[in-house]
């Protein structure tokens, strides 16, 4: 939440847009937000883990849209050519914006089946089945970690909502098709499961949903107290002059003198 | 005539070469049937054809690659980067084939494609949907890279692109799709309506590439600019009381030399305004262009008012944005020197 303020906690320090975030104790990289640049860098990642002797694996998600990108071919031959330990997912939501995954080819053969091209097991999930994804991606850990190599997961599953705040879904497709979608609520298919179990119940879940929402809620008001844009402390804007390089250069350290000199708006 | 903003005159520049000649098509992410994340194709394709307006697969080096293919045989596509962000996944494409075509075959194919895409910061964008790599482009002999300031402009020189037998990249200010901007974002926004090149014919017309405009006469100091900075420029000459020359370059390459060299004879001293980074950029050739052919008429160092040699920091773009407080100080020093 920090990070989607650009506050004084923020982890990027205000460099980069909302939901960006990055998590280096939780392994979690930084995220660019060009498409599918960093899906052969996962790979790159899981074979320095192999090339250290490490049992440690890679993971990494793009869009049904963004598999038309050539770093997708970059991902599945080198994963395949060196048998390194990753997971390679495909998010197959439907729509990449504006456009049907039939844009990227996904209509014609599933995207799970580019992995066979390769000899890499693709595998086609239903992605809003917790309890499928859950137990593929044991069974794809399991292959990388034994030495068995990569895996092409597809997940299928639906954009319920907006691609972005800016973005107006009515403009191309209709308003009821997540209605239509077969595949259902993974939260609802997951909770009615565990109820026939009888494992969970509506109050239990009802309790959960409020325990939760009020977590969101006191998460973001405490957030809001380290700054927001636009009011509260705020991080030193002459901070964008750090970590271009390990060492400032003098040309930087030049710009960052002009830029406070000026107190610039 | 008719009053229409930046959005809509590259819309109507792309609705008359589609109706004026059968060979040109447009391509792009998002384009066809959606119109565009910015909506400058809005209706295109329901009008033109799904044959004719392409929504393509998200591969820009495909959508640059596959254009090349149909320039070379006979068609005349408009290829659309959603953002100037994401071309870099074309820059093999458009750096080792697209501009050199013509010369390695000398003369016998070359590829007629224009290369539309949004750029400039200013929108809460961050490093991602932000930059201006014009400068990337320049470098490169073989294509054309322009950059249009206004309405009038942006649609007389899209359609001098798209006729154009050579490769053109044409940069777009986002910032001022909807309206001019002065570099003040706690302003409210000013739509083109209030602007005099908001006013657009709505035939046919072409605006030469290759020709620089002078935006304000003046005869204190000349500054050469381009794209979203003209407007930050002028404010900047209005508040300060300088009398300023402003340049608006529009065309990057090939560059019109005589109108930079007749300003900067008659006033002087020079001021370069870009919203791209300094190290490397495209005011470095402006400079050096300046210096070689106005040395002897220089009363001053030539200054340069740029982006910072950083990424486009989401929080602090503001910051970032060579705003008209830094074009005044430049004025300035360029004048007591
Ligand atoms: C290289 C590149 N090209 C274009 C974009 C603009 N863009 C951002 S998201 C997006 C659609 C992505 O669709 P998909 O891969 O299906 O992912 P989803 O958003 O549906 O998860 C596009 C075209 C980008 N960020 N990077
Ligand atoms: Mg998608």
């Amino acid at each position: 939440m920090c990070q989607c303020l650009s506050n004084t906690r923020d982890m990027c320090k205000g460099r980069q847009m909302p939901i960006m975030y990055h998590s280096r104790e939780g392994n979690l990289f930084s995220i660019s937000g060009n498409l599918t640049t960093q899906y052969p860098q996962a790979v790159g990642w899981a074979m320095a883990s192999a090339m250290k002797g490490e049992d440690n694996l890679a993971a990494s998600w793009i869009g049904d849209g963004s598999t038309a990108e050539p770093d997708f071919h970059h991902a599945l031959t080198f994963a395949s050519v060196y048998q390194a330990p990753v997971i390679l997912n495909v998010v197959n939501n439907q729509w990449a914006i504006s456009t049907f995954q039939a844009f990227a080819g996904g209509t014609r053969e599933p995207f799970a089946a580019r992995g066979l091209g390769y000899g890499i097991p693709g595998i086609r999930v239903d992605g809003n089945d917790f309890l499928a994804v859950y137990a593929v991606t044991q069974w794809a850990a399991e292959r990388a970690r034994t030495g068995a190599g990569p895996t092409l997961i597809e997940h299928v599953t639906y954009r319920a909502s907006a691609h972005s705040t800016s973005d107006d879904p009515s403009r191309y497709r209709p308003k009821e098709e997540f209605e239509a979608w077969p595949l259902g609520d993974p939260i609802k298919r997951l909770k009615q499961h565990l109820i026939q179990l009888g494992e969970w119940s509506d109050k239990q879940h009802e309790d959960l949903e409020k325990e939760l929402d009020k977590h969101a809620a006191d998460s973001w008001k405490e957030a809001c107290t380290y700054g927001t844009m636009s009011e509260g402390p705020s991080l030193d804007p002459s901070n964008m002059f750090e970590d271009v390089f390990k060492e400032m250069p003098e040309h930087l350290k030049k710009q960052r003198e002009q830029m406070l000199a000026e107190g610039d708006k | 005539m008719a009053q229409m903003n930046m959005i809509q005159a590259l819309n109507s520049a792309m609705d008359i070469a589609l109706s004026n000649d059968p060979y040109v098509v447009l391509m792009g992410e998002d384009i066809g049937y959606f119109g565009g994340v910015f909506r400058c194709t809005e209706g295109l394709q329901r009008k033109h054809g799904e044959h004719r307006v392409l929504d393509t697969p998200i591969a820009e080096g495909g959508i640059v690659a596959t254009a090349i293919g149909m320039g070379v045989n006979g068609m005349r596509p408009v290829a659309e980067i959603q953002f100037a962000d994401y071309i870099y996944p074309a820059f093999d494409q458009i750096v080792s084939e697209l501009a050199r075509l013509r010369h390695r075959s000398a003369g016998d194919f070359y590829a007629p494609i224009t290369i539309r895409t949004p750029c400039g910061g200013g929108i809460r964008g961050g490093q991602t949907h932000s930059q201006s790599p014009e400068g990337i482009f320049t470098h490169v002999s073989g294509i054309k890279v322009v950059m249009p300031s206004n309405p009038y402009d942006a649609k007389g020189m899209l359609l001098s692109a798209i006729e154009d037998d050579d490769p053109v990249v044409f940069f777009e200010p986002k910032r001022i799709y909807n309206g001019p901007f002065d570099g003040d974002p706690d302003k409210p926004a000013r739509p083109w309506s209030t602007h005099p090149k908001g006013e657009v014919p709505e035939g046919h017309y072409t605006v030469p590439i290759g020709k620089a405009e002078i935006v304000r006469q003046g005869n204190d100091a000349t500054i050469i600019t381009y794209g979203t900075m003209v407007h930050v420029a002028e404010a900047a000459a209005a508040s300060s009381g300088i009398d300023a020359e402003i340049i608006d370059v529009r065309s990057m390459a090939p560059l019109d030399v005589d109108t930079l060299r007749t300003s900067v004879q008659k006033t002087g001293r020079c001021v370069i305004v870009h919203e791209a980074t300094r190290f490397g950029g495209y005011g470095a050739e402006l400079s050096a262009t300046v210096q070689e052919e106005c040395f002897w008429h220089l009363e001053a160092p030539i200054q340069r008012v740029t982006g910072w040699d950083t990424p486009y920091p989401h929080a602090f773009e503001w910051e970032y944005f060579p705003g008209q407080k830094r074009i005044i100080n430049a004025l300035r020093a360029v004048l007591e020197a």
